[in-house]
C-alpha cells in the first residue's frame, strides 16, 4: 500500500515536471516548424539579420537644430499615425515626447551652475530600443521582444497588462492603456492604416516597424526637417553612421548598460 | 473533516455571512473596473503598480512566515508549536490565495491569464513568482491537511509526507526571496535596486506573520474557547521580537548606504517618502508611523515581562502589524516609482473603488481562513488536543 | 434512505438547473444559418471556402504570431501556391470590406465574440 502510493506520487511529480517543461523545450522548434509550408522560402528583408550581421536600426537627434516646432510636428505626425489617443490626465499615452534635458539625463547636466541653458533645453524622448532591455527581460509572456534589426516589439495580442516593463524601464518609455483608448479617439481622428490598442496592454515607440518594412523612415524622421537621422547602425555609409562619427553624441542613462540605440547629438 | 465547517453558532455564520457581503461588493467594484480597465485605480504612467501589487507583497511574507514554526517543530522537534502548527499553515494558504487574486486583480487583460502558462519564460521573475506562488499553496494545503486528517485518526503523520515537510523550508524562504528580486532586480529604479531587499522582506516577514498569528491565536482562544497555549505564543512573541530588530536594522543598513553615498537615485526616494519631495508629503506621516511603531515594538517586547502580559503583547503585535504594513503595504511600492526615472514627482493614492476590490480580496482571504481554522480547531477539539 | 425527501428535491433543483439553456429555448425559432454577403470583385479566398470556414480562426492566430513575432509577411495557398499578405486589415477585409454584412453575421447568431475589432480599426463604421 505504501510503496504503492509512494509511487504514484512520484509518477505524478515527475509528469507534473514534464508537463511544465515541454512547452518551453519545444514551444521554440515547434514554431519554427510553422503550419504551413509557404513562409520558409518567403523570409522578407528583416530574416537576413538573425545573425547578428545585418541591420541595427538606430537614431541621432540632433539637439542644436531642434525646435519646439519641429518636436510638436514629429509627435503630431507619429501620435496621429499610430492611434495614440489623447488623454490629458496622469494615465496619459505617448510614444514620443519632449523632455527637459535636466529629465532626460538626470544628474548629468550640471544643473546646480547654470553655465549652460542645457539643463532646461528641450529634445525629443522616445522608446530606445536597447540593445539589452530590461522591459524584454521581465515580460512574462513574451509579449515585448527584441526584434533581429535591433526594434523592441510590442506584440499587443499577447500582453497581459502586468506593467512588469514598466516598472523595468529606465527611460520611463512606455504607457499602458488604463482605459479603452477609443474613448480618447474620435473616430474621425482614427487611421485605418494602424491598429488601436485595447485596454489593459501597454505601448511604446515601435520605430515605425511598419514604415521601415515599406523602406520608408519612420514619421517622426520624416517631419524632423533633418533634425533627425535614422539608419542601420551595421552600415558605415548610413546617415545615421555618417554624423556620429562627425558630432559628439551622448546616450540616455549609459551606466545602466542597457546600451540604447537613440543618441542625442550635442 | 470539512464537515466542521458548515457547524457553527450564529456569531461564526454571521461572520461567514458578513464576509461574503464585503468580498461581493469588492467583486461588485471589480466588474466597474473590468468595464473601465485600471483607469478607476489612481495608478499613473509614472506609478505603474500600486495598492494591489503592494498588498501581494505583504502577504507573500505573511504566507512565508508559516516557516517560523515549521522548523522548530520538524528540525528541532519543539513540540509547543505542534499545537498551532496547523494555524501558520492555513495562514499561509489564505495569504497566499490572496496573492494570486490581487495579482489577478492587477493585470489589464485577465482574460489572458494564462499566456504566463502558454508561453513560459523563464527569464522573467513574474513566471517563476507564479511557479513557487503556486508551488507554495499547494505544498500548505496537502501538508496542513494531511497531518490535520493524522491528528484526527490519532495516528502519526504518514512518512511520505515528510519530504514535503522538509521542501515546504526553503520553498518558503523562496517565495519570499523571488517576490524581492521582482523589484531589486530593475536598473532604473534606485530604492529597489539593492541586494538587501530580500533579507529586508524576510526580517519584515518573520515579524509580521508571528506577530498577526499571535493576535489569531487570542482570537481563536476567545471565540473557540480552545486555548493554543501560552508557550507557543510566548515562543512566538520571541521570533517577532528577533525579527523586527532584524528587520530595522536592515532598514538602517539601507538608510546609512543611501544617504552616506549621497546617490541621488538610491536617497530621492528616501527623501520622498520620509520629508517629502517638491511640495510632495502625502506618505511622510505614515512612514514616520511606521519607524515610531516598529521602535516603540521593540521596546516593549524586548522586556519578558511585558511579552508575558496578554494585553501587552496583543498591542506590541498590533504595533508590529502596522509598522511592517505601512513599510511594504504602502511605502515600498510608492516609493520605488517617485520619483520616476526622469525625476518626476507623480503621486500615488488609491482611489475609493481600488480600496473596495482590495478589502474584497481581504474579505475572500478571510473567508478562507474563517473556514480552514474553523475545521482544525474542531479537529483539535474533537481530539481533546 | 435518510433525508430522502431532501436529497430528490435537491436533485430535482439540479436537473432543472442544469437543462436551464434547453427549455429556456423552448418556443423559440430553429437555429438558421445566417445569409452571408460575399464580397462582389473577387472569386476566391485565400483558401477553399469550406476550410476558411473552420479554419479561419487558426489561420489568423498564427499569421498574427508569424507576422508580427517572425517577421513572415507572406502567405501561399496550400493548393496553388497564390501568394497573399498576412494582414487582417490589408487582406481580408480588403475583399470583405463589409465585415458587418460578413464576420458579425456568423459570429452573432453563434455568439461568439472575437476582440479583433478592440483593436483592428474596421473599414466602414465602428464595432
Amino acid at each position: 500500500m505504501k510503496s504503492t502510493r509512494r509511487k504514484f506520487i512520484k509518477i505524478a511529480g515527475m509528469s507534473a515536471l514534464g508537463w511544465s517543461l515541454c512547452p518551453a523545450l519545444f514551444n521554440g522548434s515547434s514554431r519554427a516548424a510553422g503550419h504551413n509550408e509557404g513562409h520558409s522560402e518567403e523570409h522578407s528583408g528583416s530574416s537576413a539579420n538573425a545573425h547578428g550581421h545585418g541591420v541595427r536600426w538606430a537614431m541621432a537627434i540632433d539637439t542644436a537644430r531642434m525646435t519646439d516646432e519641429i518636436m510638436q510636428k514629429c509627435i503630431e505626425a507619429c501620435h496621429s499615425a499610430h492611434n495614440v489617443p489623447h488623454i490629458n490626465n496622469k494615465q496619459e499615452i505617448k510614444w514620443i515626447w519632449p523632455e527637459t534635458f535636466h529629465h532626460l539625463f538626470p544628474g548629468q547636466m550640471n544643473d546646480h551652475f547654470h553655465t549652460n541653458e542645457f539643463p532646461e533645453r528641450k529634445a525629443l524622448a522616445l522608446c530606445n530600443h536597447c540593445d539589452n532591455p530590461p522591459c524584454v527581460r521581465v515580460c512574462p509572456t513574451k509579449a515585448t521582444f527584441k526584434r533581429p534589426d535591433g526594434i523592441v516589439m510590442m506584440d499587443f495580442h499577447r500582453c497581459v497588462g502586468c506593467r512588469y516593463c514598466m516598472a523595468a524601464c529606465p527611460y520611463g518609455s512606455r504607457s499602458f492603456n488604463f482605459a479603452d483608448p477609443r474613448k480618447y479617439l474620435k473616430e474621425s481622428e482614427r487611421t485605418l492604416e494602424f491598429p488601436t490598442r485595447t485596454k489593459g496592454v501597454v505601448e511604446k515607440c515601435l520605430f515605425c516597424y511598419e514604415r521601415l518594412a515599406e523602406g520608408k523612415q519612420p514619421y517622426c524622421v520624416e517631419v524632423s526637417e533633418g533634425t533627425i537621422y535614422f539608419g542601420d547602425l551595421n552600415d558605415p555609409h548610413s546617415d545615421v553612421r555618417k554624423v556620429l562619427k562627425e558630432r559628439y553624441a551622448i546616450r540616455r542613462k549609459p551606466e545602466l548598460g542597457t546600451s540604447p540605440c537613440v543618441y542625442y547629438l550635442i | 473533516m470539512l464537515e466542521k465547517a458548515i457547524k457553527g453558532n450564529k456569531l461564526y455564520w454571521g461572520w461567514l455571512c458578513l464576509l461574503l457581503a464585503v468580498s461581493g461588493l469588492g467583486f461588485l467594484a471589480y466588474t466597474v473596473q473590468m468595464k473601465e480597465g485600471l483607469s478607476i485605480t489612481g495608478m499613473s504612467r509614472d506609478v505603474s503598480w500600486g495598492f494591489y501589487i503592494a498588498q501581494f507583497t505583504f502577504l507573500v511574507g505573511v504566507a512565508a512566515s508559516a516557516v517560523m514554526m515549521v522548523i522548530p517543530k520538524y528540525l528541532h522537534h519543539y513540540q509547543a508549536f505542534g499545537r498551532v502548527l496547523i494555524l501558520g499553515e492555513f495562514l499561509a494558504v489564505a495569504a497566499v490565495s490572496m496573492c494570486l487574486l490581487f495579482i489577478v486583480v492587477d493585470l489589464g487583460q485577465p482574460q489572458r491569464l494564462f499566456n504566463v502558462l502558454l508561453h513560459p519564460t523563464p527569464n522573467s521573475i513574474l513566471f517563476w513568482d507564479m511557479v513557487v506562488l503556486n508551488g507554495y499553496l499547494f505544498l500548505n494545503i496537502l501538508i496542513g491537511w494531511v497531518t490535520l486528517e493524522s491528528e484526527r485518526k490519532q495516528v502519526p503523520p504518514p512518512g511520505w509526507i515528510k519530504p514535503f515537510i522538509y521542501l515546504s523550508i526553503p520553498w518558503a524562504v523562496s517565495i519570499h526571496t523571488v517576490t524581492a528580486f521582482l523589484y531589486c532586480g530593475l536598473p532604473g529604479r534606485g530604492f529597489w535596486l539593492t541586494a538587501i531587499l530580500a533579507p529586508r522582506f524576510l526580517a519584515s516577514a518573520f515579524a509580521s506573520g508571528p506577530a498577526f498569528l499571535i493576535l489569531l491565536c487570542y482570537i481563536v482562544k476567545i471565540f473557540t474557547k480552545w486555548d493554543p497555549g501560552k508557550e507557543a505564543i510566548q515562543s512566538l512573541a520571541k521570533i517577532v521580537t528577533y525579527a523586527l530588530i532584524a528587520n530595522l536594522f536592515f532598514l538602517g543598513l539601507e538608510v546609512f548606504t543611501t544617504a552616506y553615498s549621497q546617490i541621488p537615485d538610491h536617497m530621492l526616494h528616501f527623501k520622498y517618502l520620509f520629508f517629502g519631495l517638491d511640495g510632495h508629503y502625502t506618505y511622510v506621516p505614515w512612514m514616520w508611523v511606521a519607524v515610531i511603531a516598529g521602535l516603540s515594538a521593540v521596546l516593549i517586547l524586548l522586556f519578558p515581562k511585558n511579552r508575558q502580559a496578554d494585553n501587552v503583547l496583543a498591542f506590541a503585535c498590533l504595533l508590529v502589524f502596522l509598522s511592517c504594513w505601512i513599510d511594504k503595504g504602502l511605502g515600498m511600492i510608492s516609493g520605488g516609482f517617485v520619483p520616476s526615472p526622469l525625476e518626476h514627482v507623480t503621486e500615488y493614492i488609491p482611489t475609493k473603488l481600488e480600496l473596495m476590490v482590495t478589502l474584497g480580496v481581504y474579505a475572500a482571504g478571510f473567508l478562507i481562513l474563517t473556514i480552514l481554522y474553523k475545521v482544525a480547531v474542531g479537529v483539535k477539539k474533537e481530539v481533546g488536543a | 434512505m435518510y433525508d430522502g425527501g431532501k436529497i430528490i428535491a435537491g436533485l430535482a433543483v439540479f436537473v432543472l438547473l442544469f437543462t436551464f439553456p434547453f427549455w429556456y429555448n423552448i418556443g423559440n425559432a430553429a437555429y438558421t444559418k445566417p445569409k452571408l454577403e460575399l464580397p462582389k470583385d473577387a472569386k476566391e479566398c485565400v483558401e477553399k471556402t469550406e476550410w476558411m470556414r473552420a479554419e479561419h480562426m487558426q489561420l489568423l492566430n498564427e499569421w498574427r504570431d508569424e507576422a508580427i513575432r517572425e517577421g513572415h509577411h507572406t502567405y501561399k495557398n496550400m493548393v496553388t501556391g497564390k501568394v497573399y499578405k498576412k494582414s487582417l486589415t490589408k487582406t481580408c477585409l480588403k475583399c470583405h470590406a463589409q465585415k458587418d454584412k460578413f464576420c458579425d453575421r456568423c459570429h452573432e447568431s453563434l455568439s461568439v465574440h472575437p476582440y479583433c475589432w478592440d483593436c483592428h480599426v474596421a473599414p466602414k463604421g465602428d464595432k
